[in-house]
């Protein structure tokens, strides 16, 4: 026994070396995996104010290119509301159906680029009804869903992240497949699984395909800008541009979907347990 | 506490705040990261005990991760180059040895025994970064760039920063 506790001590910073690297490789495993609310993030409250401050600092610089995307965004939601009053004439039943979505509008205090897994922090958290799963918009398109959330801020998974999937479709032809980043270009993305009878074409517009209730149908997420079809390859390979851009993210809106729950319970019941 | 040994815990906060606040938003071409931060344990005495550097290396890894949302990634890679550090000193001491309380700076021992000693380390940290990032070799050209920019960028900073700041041979 004495000879062992020598043992250890005296090769004890071999075995101090172990233990923390064991530690941090559990750390990075167990952070791999998808939803969680946890409190070693940048959610946390300390971390997500030093960096809010440091995001107020750059913000203050881009007050121009903010005002203006402001000013485009205002016109483009007053041009939907003046098309909605018009359809308001249309007889409406089903008010679950007319309200399945709320929105909550968000300004991002850190975003990363750079990374092959980026995150956005956000300053909405459980107090303002965010919750782990949520979609979230920007003003080009659809920005990501939220990882995790503290009492008032919440980190989102980004599109531009290897890990994060999301169901698209061609919005020409309705074929739907999988937006996946691939970690190399913060403009372009990929849209794989589509399979070889489609037929998109270079400035196909790219939406979300609503099949997951997450996003709602037809939320903008990019363009085509190279389609090509390998000899035996089931699928195309497909090049989207982004509509967002990430590289200056300022406010983001998250949308709460009030029909999810239902829909997944649903679908647990009847096909089984999400892979 | 001794007089260093606060220095050097003012040091550890300097390092952290410029890291997250500054260095986070900086990447040139989309490729190269600077890691100022690992300078701090870079740049400690050479005497300082491993079980030290370890648990310094932790601390500010694991700090950094939770502002870059990477839970234990920089940990990981900080603790590896703090456990290897000692090593690497004793292997490449020149002759003579070192000096007493000498610490492991260019002002101390001159720029190409600097290079030498820290060239290895960084390239460690970042290799050990980015591939665990990455979780796999799929990407490895467009990784293996990342890493060789990032290690010019980080390296260039560090020196330049020994050149710009007022140097001690000893504290």
């Amino acid at each position: 026994m004495e000879r062992l506790i020598n043992f250890i001590y005296e090769y004890r910073a071999f075995f101090t070396f172990l233990f923390l690297e064991l530690l941090c490789a559990w750390l990075v495993i167990e952070n791999n995996q998808y939803q969680s609310t946890r409190y070693f993030n940048s959610s946390n409250q300390v971390a997500a104010q030093l960096l809010g401050f440091s995001q107020d600092v750059r913000e203050y610089f881009s007050l121009r290119t903010i005002n203006e995307d402001l000013a485009r965004e205002n016109a483009e939601l007053r041009r939907d509301l003046e098309r909605a009053r018009q359809q308001l004439s249309l007889p409406l039943t089903d008010t679950a159906r007319i309200n399945q979505f709320d929105f909550v509008s968000a300004r991002v205090v850190a975003n990363s680029t750079h990374l092959y897994k980026n995150f956005i922090t956000i300053d909405k958290g459980a107090r303002d009804g965010v919750a782990p799963g949520m979609a979230v918009l920007g003003d080009g398109g659809a920005v990501g869903k939220v990882k995790s959330v503290s009492e008032r801020y919440a980190v989102l998974i980004s599109l531009l992240n290897v890990d994060q999937q999301l169901s698209g479709q061609i919005k020409r032809t309705n074929h739907f497949g999988t937006v996946r980043w691939d970690g190399a270009n913060i403009m372009h993305t990929n849209l794989q699984f589509i399979p070889r009878h489609a037929t998109p074409v270079v400035g196909d517009t790219i939406v979300t395909s609503g099949y997951s209730a997450v996003f709602p149908e037809g939320i903008m997420i990019g363009i085509v800008r190279e389609a090509s079809l390998k000899p035996e390859a089931p699928f195309w390979e497909i090049r989207v541009e982004l509509a967002q851009d990430f590289g200056r993210l300022t406010f983001v809106e998250v949308i709460m979907s009030k029909l999810k729950s239902e829909k997944d319970s649903l679908e647990l019941v009847t096909i089984g347990e999400p892979k | 506490m001794s007089r260093s040994g606060i220095i050097q815990v003012v040091l550890f906060f300097v390092y952290l705040l410029v890291q997250v606040l500054l260095l986070r938003n900086l990447v040139l071409f989309n490729t190269a990261f600077c890691f100022l931060y690992i300078a701090f344990i870079l740049l400690l005495p050479i005497e300082t005990n491993s079980l030290i550097l370890m648990l310094a290396g932790f601390l500010l890894g694991f700090t950094v991760d939770i502002f870059y949302d990477s839970m234990g990634l920089h940990a990981l890679a900080t603790v590896m180059m703090a456990y290897l550090r000692n090593y690497w000193l004793s292997a490449i001491t020149p002759q003579g040895g070192y000096e007493n309380n000498a610490t492991a700076t260019i002002a101390a021992n001159g720029l190409q025994w600097f290079l030498v000693y820290s060239l290895p380390l960084v390239f460690l940290h970042h290799l050990v970064l980015f591939f665990v990032e990455a979780s796999g070799f799929t990407m490895f050209w467009y990784t293996m760039l990342k890493i060789v920019a990032s290690l010019l960028f980080t390296m260039s900073v560090i020196v330049l920063l020994q050149f710009l700041t007022p140097q001690r041979r000893r504290i």
